[in-house]
C-alpha cells in the first residue's frame, strides 16, 4: 500500500517535471519569436525583400542575400543528397560488415558532432585554394554539403534499416537483383524518413554563417549570382553584419531578416512533414 | 505497391526558382564601365567601403564591387596571395604581412581614408569620474593588474572604494590590438579578467547596465547610445598635443589632440589591380567621396590638407604604373 502510494507520487512528480521542462522550452521559443516579431515585423515589406544592401538602414534590403541563400540551398541539395544517400545505401546494403565498416560507422557518427567552422577551414584549404574555386557559391555549397552529408548518411541507413527484412527477401525470392530490390522496394519505402532527415539537415545548413565566412561568403554583394562560380552573400551573414552595426535602425533590419530566415525554416519543415505523410500513406504491402 | 524512382523531381522546384530569379539581370548599355573589384578586410572599415561601393554601383551599375569582412588580418592573408584587389585595414600593415606580399611578388599602395576615435565610457550613474589619464588606463588594463586592480580607488585615490567592472573588445579584433598598442605600448598586452566581446553592441549593453563599469569601443557606438553611456575625457599628459583631458569629438580626433586613442583607417590597393581602369576609377572615386561618406557612417574624416596629400600620393602612384590598355 505504502509502496503503491510512493510509486504513484513518483509517477505524478515525473509528469509535472516533464510538463515544466516542455513549457520552459516552448516559453523561451515564444518569447524569442515575440521579441523578433515585435521589433522586425513593421520593417518587413516587399521593398525590404527586393532592395540591395545599403548604408541607409531604411533603404537596405535582403535581395542579394535571399537569392544567395536560395542558390546555396539548391546547390547543397544536389551535392549532399547525391553523395549522402548513395553512401548511405552502399554502407547499409552493399558493404561487408566487418572491422572496417564498423570503424567507418563510428567516424561518420563522430563527424556529425564536429564544429561547423572546422568544415569551413577544410573547405578553404580544399575547395577555395587547392581546387581553385575561390570564394564562389560552388566552394560554399561543397563545404555545406560536407557539413550535412554525415547526417544524411546516418538518416539514410536508419531509414533503410527500418524497412522490414521480409520485403527485401521477398524481392530476392522473385529474382530481383540487389539494385532492383533497393530501387523499387527499399528506397520508396524509406524515402519518407530519408527526405525528412535531408530537410532537417538543410534547415540547419541555411542558418550557418561561421563556415561560410571562412570559405569566402562576402557581405556587400550588390548583384545576384548568375552562375555557381559567382561571389555571393547569405541571409545569416547579412543579419550578423547588421547586428554588429552601431545604428539601432540596423538592429531592426536584423530582426526583419531573422523573420524571413525563420519563415524559410518553417517552410522547409512544413515540406518535410508533407512529404513524409504523403509517402507513408502510399507505401502499402 | 506503386513504383517510385528516387524523387529528383521534388528537388527541381527550388532549382527552377533560382534559375528564374537569376535570369532577370539588368539590360546592358553600350560604352558603360564594366568589370569587377573585390574588396575584403576590416569590419571596422567595412561601413565606409560599403558606402563608397553603394554610391559607385549606383553610378556604374555594370561594375561588380564586392566587399567582405574577414578582418584586417584575414584580409591581408588574401591580399598577399593576390586573391583580392583592395584590403580594408584598421591598422597599418605589419612587417610579416609585407614579407608575405614580397614573397608572392605583390606590391601595393597604402591610402589613409579616415580616423576612428576610441571611446572610454562609464555608466551614466557614475558621478565620480569624468576624465582619466593614459597612465591610469595602463595601470588598470596592464597584465599585472589582473586580479589586483579591482576597485575604483586603486586607479585614482579620490575615487570611491567600490568594485570596477571592465568591458572591452575581444582579443581577435583590431580594436583590441589598437587599444593595447596605444595604452600599453605593445599590442595584445592586456589583463584577461574583463568582459570581452567582438560585438561592440554587447559592450554597450554591459556598460549601460552596470554602475561600476568602464569600457572601451568605437566612438560611433557611443554616438548612437549617448543616453545610456557617459564619455570620459582622456589625458595623455603631453601638453604639446593639447593641454589636459580631452573628450573625443569630430574636432579633437581630426586635429589629433585626442591622442593616443584615435586610429587611422586605411585601404591597401594591389598594384596589379590598380593597372585595371575600373579599379583606378573606383579608388579615385573613393578618395573623392570618403570625407563625406566616412562621417555619414560614424567615422571622422581627414583634414583637408591630409585628403590632398593622400590624393597626391595616389596620382603619383598610378603615374608610375604601366600604361593602361
Amino acid at each position: 500500500m505504502n509502496r503503491t502510494k510512493k510509486n504513484r507520487l513518483n509517477d505524478s512528480l515525473f509528469k509535472y517535471f516533464g510538463i515544466l521542462n516542455t513549457l520552459l522550452g516552448l516559453i523561451m521559443l515564444a518569447v524569442f519569436i515575440f521579441i523578433i516579431l515585435q521589433t522586425g515585423l513593421s520593417r518587413l515589406s516587399w521593398d525590404f525583400i527586393t532592395s540591395l544592401p545599403s548604408r541607409f538602414p531604411e533603404k537596405a534590403g535582403i535581395y542579394t542575400a535571399l537569392i544567395g541563400t536560395f542558390w546555396m540551398l539548391a546547390l547543397t541539395i544536389i551535392f549532399s543528397v547525391t553523395l549522402g544517400v548513395s553512401a548511405g545505401i552502399y554502407l547499409e546494403e552493399y558493404a561487408r560488415k566487418g572491422f572496417f565498416s564498423r570503424m567507418l560507422e563510428i567516424n561518420i557518427s563522430n563527424l556529425v558532432g564536429v564544429p561547423s567552422v572546422i568544415y569551413g577551414i577544410l573547405g578553404l584549404a580544399l575547395f577555395n585554394r587547392y581546387l581553385g574555386l575561390g570564394g564562389s557559391l560552388l566552394a560554399g555549397s561543397f563545404t555545406l554539403s560536407l557539413l550535412i552529408i554525415p547526417v544524411i548518411i546516418v538518416t539514410t541507413r536508419e531509414s533503410l534499416k527500418a524497412v522490414p527484412r521480409t520485403i527485401k527477401e521477398a524481392a530476392y525470392a522473385l529474382g530481383a537483383t540487389r539494385w532492383q530490390a533497393i530501387s523499387r522496394q527499399l528506397l520508396p519505402a524509406a524515402s519518407g524518413s530519408i527526405v525528412t532527415g535531408i530537410i532537417l539537415a538543410l534547415a540547419r545548413a541555411i542558418g550557418e554563417a561561421a563556415p561560410l565566412i571562412v570559405v569566402g561568403a562576402l557581405v556587400y554583394v550588390p548583384f545576384i549570382p548568375n552562375s555557381p562560380l559567382d561571389d555571393y552573400t547569405l541571409l545569416p551573414i547579412q543579419i550578423f553584419n547588421w547586428t554588429s552595426r552601431p545604428q539601432p535602425e540596423f538592429q531592426v533590419n536584423a530582426s526583419a531578416g531573422i523573420i524571413v530566415l525563420l519563415f524559410l525554416t518553417f517552410v522547409l519543415n512544413g515540406i518535410s512533414i508533407y512529404l513524409r505523410n504523403k509517402w507513408q500513406k502510399k507505401v502499402k504491402w | 505497391m506503386k513504383q517510385m524512382s528516387l524523387n529528383i523531381k521534388n528537388f527541381a522546384f527550388p532549382v527552377l526558382i533560382v534559375a528564374l530569379l537569376a535570369s532577370c539581370g539588368e539590360p546592358r548599355k553600350a560604352g558603360e564601365k564594366e568589370g569587377s573589384i573585390s574588396i575584403d578586410g576590416s569590419s571596422t572599415v567595412y561601413p565606409v567601403t560599403e558606402a563608397v561601393a553603394e554610391e559607385y554601383t549606383a553610378a556604374y551599375p555594370r561594375v561588380r564591387v564586392t566587399v567582405g569582412e574577414s578582418g584586417t588580418g584575414g584580409g591581408f592573408k588574401k591580399f598577399s596571395r593576390g586573391e583580392i584587389d583592395i584590403n580594408d585595414a584598421s591598422r597599418a600593415i605589419k612587417q610579416s604581412e609585407i614579407d608575405q606580399c614580397t614573397a608572392n611578388n605583390i606590391s601595393f599602395v597604402e591610402l589613409l581614408i579616415a580616423y576612428d576615435g576610441m571611446a572610454i565610457v562609464v555608466n551614466p550613474a557614475n558621478d565620480w569620474a569624468s576624465d582619466i589619464t593614459v597612465a591610469e588606463l595602463k595601470k588598470l588594463w596592464e597584465p599585472a593588474a589582473q586580479g589586483v586592480v579591482t576597485r575604483w580607488n586603486q586607479v585614482r585615490s579620490d575615487w570611491p572604494d567600490r568594485p570596477i567592472q571592465l568591458y572591452g573588445a575581444g582579443t581577435a579584433s583590431g580594436t583590441f590590438d589598437y587599444f593595447t598598442e596605444a595604452i600599453m605600448g605593445e599590442a595584445k598586452q592586456c589583463r584577461g579578467d574583463y568582459t570581452a566581446s567582438e560585438d561592440d553592441n554587447v559592450l554597450v549593453q554591459g556598460v549601460a547596465s552596470d554602475e561600476g563599469a568602464l569600457g572601451f569601443f568605437g566612438l560611433a557606438y557611443f554616438e548612437n547610445n549617448k543616453d545610456k553611456l557617459k564619455l570620459l575625457a582622456v589625458d595623455d599628459e603631453d601638453p604639446s598635443n593639447g593641454e589636459g583631458a580631452i573628450l573625443p569629438t569630430l574636432e579633437t580626433v581630426k586635429n589629433k589632440t585626442y591622442t593616443p586613442l584615435s586610429r587611422p583607417l586605411f585601404i591597401y590597393v594591389n598594384s596589379k589591380a590598380a593597372e585595371k581602369e575600373v579599379v583606378q576609377d573606383f579608388v579615385t572615386f573613393y578618395l573623392d567621396n570618403t570625407s563625406m561618406l566616412a562621417s555619414e557612417v560614424g567615422y571622422i574624416p581627414l583634414a583637408d590638407n591630409e585628403t590632398a596629400e593622400v590624393k597626391a600620393k595616389w596620382s603619383t602612384f598610378i603615374s608610375t604604373l604601366q600604361p593602361v590598355k
